[in-house]
């Protein structure tokens, strides 16, 4: 019996055709586009092309990813967070925390030893700390997205990048540059921003070994490495793990083309936590920085008071 | 007669103010600043000079705010931002008791006392979602320019929900948006009316009190204007003209005039000679 996984991501489309042995036959990625049933429809059969085989010898398929109610020919759907956390223990049965960065979004999920979801922290709200970052460093500074990770290591005196948010960063990289600073210096400033962000969201389940790294951003070497030096950890990284939701969701499919339920219903329940979170809304849910996280957590003491300047005297306000 | 300057070095704009003794304006200047922070500084400061009719040794105080004010050459003092939108803002309305400035780059509330001293702010530098970059984004993805969000936005009839937190995010929502067939008035009066939900949020946060005095870059946004009082459902002053956007650099120059009459109370005022003494002016 053959099973399929979809993963529709925000900017690449993954696809699994996996066997009852649980053995990955065949896989594609394409990039996602504007049409996204197009891209379900195309990354599955190409992956069933891989395979030489006709997509109805395919007995269950699974979408997964943002676009998981676009793989319309899927049987059923199931979160990315199950998925990724199911795909990272097939991949390294070890893994307890997984940190995904991909093109919008960034998760970190800590798992159980059969692969169960037992945590997740998600931002999907704001492109700082996701993939998109990294894009919009390589724009201004007009580098291909392959070649910023080798750029990046060749820096000495990397500069820090101070502004958070996205937009305004891309300002801030033509800033350091305008003032003299090499390529490679501002770029693993950048590098750094964001692993900081991933490590600040990854904190919040806990960092437990084994580290699964998976995502788009794991082909970007510089970012591996500087997510090893500051978790002072060996990250598990493969060239598969960029199909891990892929992969996780074809083995939903083999859980539930041969026993029933029991897959639907641990994703049904993440799904309707995930769903719970992004209900929560607010400015940003992630970011300890911003003032609407700030105002949230203010009677938890994040929000110190600081000392500012104000019109000659030392006044004490909330910043 | 005295003549002071006060110079406001903004992210996006830098914009300067001269005031005579009678605290009445007699030149203003706004250049874009650019990189170069002190650069635009000395342009900013020579321009309105020349609208002033003013040669450099007839300026007796600088007061410099901002986020460039550190690096104005020829300040005398520099002074936060949130202390000269609260002076201009009271000198312009005296029930001001709340200012929302939206900038560029920065949003801000303060609050203010009966005598216009700030009691508490709140600002958001860190995200451009809730700042005027937000609509200039928009505006980019539409192939619109900057420039055209007022007058664009004003027109519209049925503006949609931009739902996205993220500037960059925004993005594919307005291209959804345009291929699902949104006519772009609606999308740009949709991030319109998204900032200022964003802005109530910040007023809110500061614990907002009436008369509220709107100023800052966007305040010459006539479709921000329009939905920032539908938020709010008040009154809110809005500076003639382009006047909100001179605020930081109004109070600036009102402290600078404040400082010049402090001096001469205590007996320490020297006069310009002093600037020229400490090779502020040559």
């Amino acid at each position: 019996m053959l099973v399929g996984g979809v993963d529709v991501g925000s900017t690449q489309t993954k696809a699994v055709v996996m066997d009852d042995q649980r053995r990955v036959l065949g896989r594609s990625l394409i990039d996602t586009g504007g049409i996204i049933t197009a891209a379900a429809e195309n990354a599955f059969q190409q992956a069933c092309t891989e395979v030489g085989i006709a997509r109805s010898e395919v007995a269950y398929v699974v979408g997964t990813g943002y676009g998981r109610y676009n793989v319309t020919f899927g049987d059923t759907q199931v979160t990315e967070i199950s998925c990724h956390a199911r795909g990272g223990q097939y991949l390294f049965p070890n893994t307890r925390t997984v940190l995904d960065i991909g093109g919008q979004d960034t998760k970190a999920i800590k798992i159980g030893a059969e692969g169960q979801v037992l945590d997740f922290c998600m931002n999907d709200k704001c492109a700082a700390g996701t993939g998109r970052f990294l894009g919009a460093a390589a724009m201004a500074l007009d580098i291909p997205l392959g070649e910023l990770g080798p750029l990046a290591l060749v820096a000495r005196n990397p500069v820090r990048i101070t502004t958070t948010c996205t937009v305004f960063a891309e300002t801030e990289i033509i800033n350091w540059l305008a003032r003299g600073k090499k390529v490679e210096d501002v770029l693993m400033g950048v590098h750094q921003a964001i692993a900081t962000r991933s490590i600040s969201l990854l904190r919040r389940v806990g960092v437990e070994d084994e580290v699964t790294f998976t995502g788009g951003v794991t082909r970007n070497i510089a970012m591996v490495q500087i997510l090893e030096e500051l978790l002072e950890t060996h990250l598990n990284v493969s060239e598969e793990a960029h199909y891990m939701g892929a992969i996780g969701a074809s083995l939903f499919a083999l859980e539930k083309a041969m026993a029933g339920a029991a897959g639907a219903v641990e994703a049904l329940s993440v799904g309707a936590q995930l769903d719970a979170t992004r209900a929560l809304g607010g400015d940003c849910a992630i970011c300890p920085e911003l003032p609407d996280r700030k105002a949230r957590d203010g009677k938890r003491a994040l929000n110190k008071p600081q000392l500012i300047q104000v019109g000659g005297q030392r006044e004490v306000a909330r910043r | 007669m005295i003549k002071v300057v006060g110079i406001d070095v903004g992210a996006t704009y830098t914009k300067a103010v001269v005031l005579d003794e009678r605290r009445q304006i007699v030149g203003q200047s706004m250049i874009k600043t650019g990189f170069n922070l002190a650069g635009a500084a000395e342009r900013g400061y020579a321009e309105v000079l020349d609208a002033a009719g003013l040669g450099e040794e007839e300026v007796d105080y600088v007061a410099s705010t901002g986020y460039g004010r550190y690096v104005v050459p020829m300040r005398d003092i520099q002074i936060t931002e949130l202390t000269c939108h609260g002076k201009g803002a009271f000198f312009l309305y005296p029930n001001t008791r709340t200012v929302l400035d939206v900038g560029g780059q920065t949003v801000k509330a303060i609050k203010l006392d009966e005598r216009g001293k700030v009691r508490s702010f709140r600002l958001n530098d860190k995200c451009a979602a809730g700042t005027g970059a937000f609509l200039e984004k928009t505006a980019r993805y539409m192939g619109l320019d900057p420039a055209e969000i007022g007058s664009l936005a004003m027109v519209s009839k049925a503006p949609v929900t931009i739902s996205s937190v993220c500037a960059v995010f925004a993005e594919s929502e307005v291209i959804n948006h345009l291929t699902s067939g949104t006519l772009p008035e609606d999308i740009m009066y949709g991030a319109v009316l998204s900032l200022a939900g964003r802005a109530h949020q910040l007023m809110k946060r500061v614990g907002m009190e009436p008369e509220f005095t709107f100023s800052g870059g966007m305040s010459r946004n006539e479709a921000f204007v329009k939905a920032i009082k539908h938020e709010l459902g008040a009154p809110v002053n809005v500076p003639d003209g382009d006047l909100g956007h001179f605020n930081g650099a109004l109070g600036a120059s009102l402290l600078a005039l404040d400082r010049v009459h402090k001096l001469q109370a205590a007996g320490e005022w020297s006069g310009r000679s002093r600037r020229v003494a400490q090779g502020i002016v040559a």
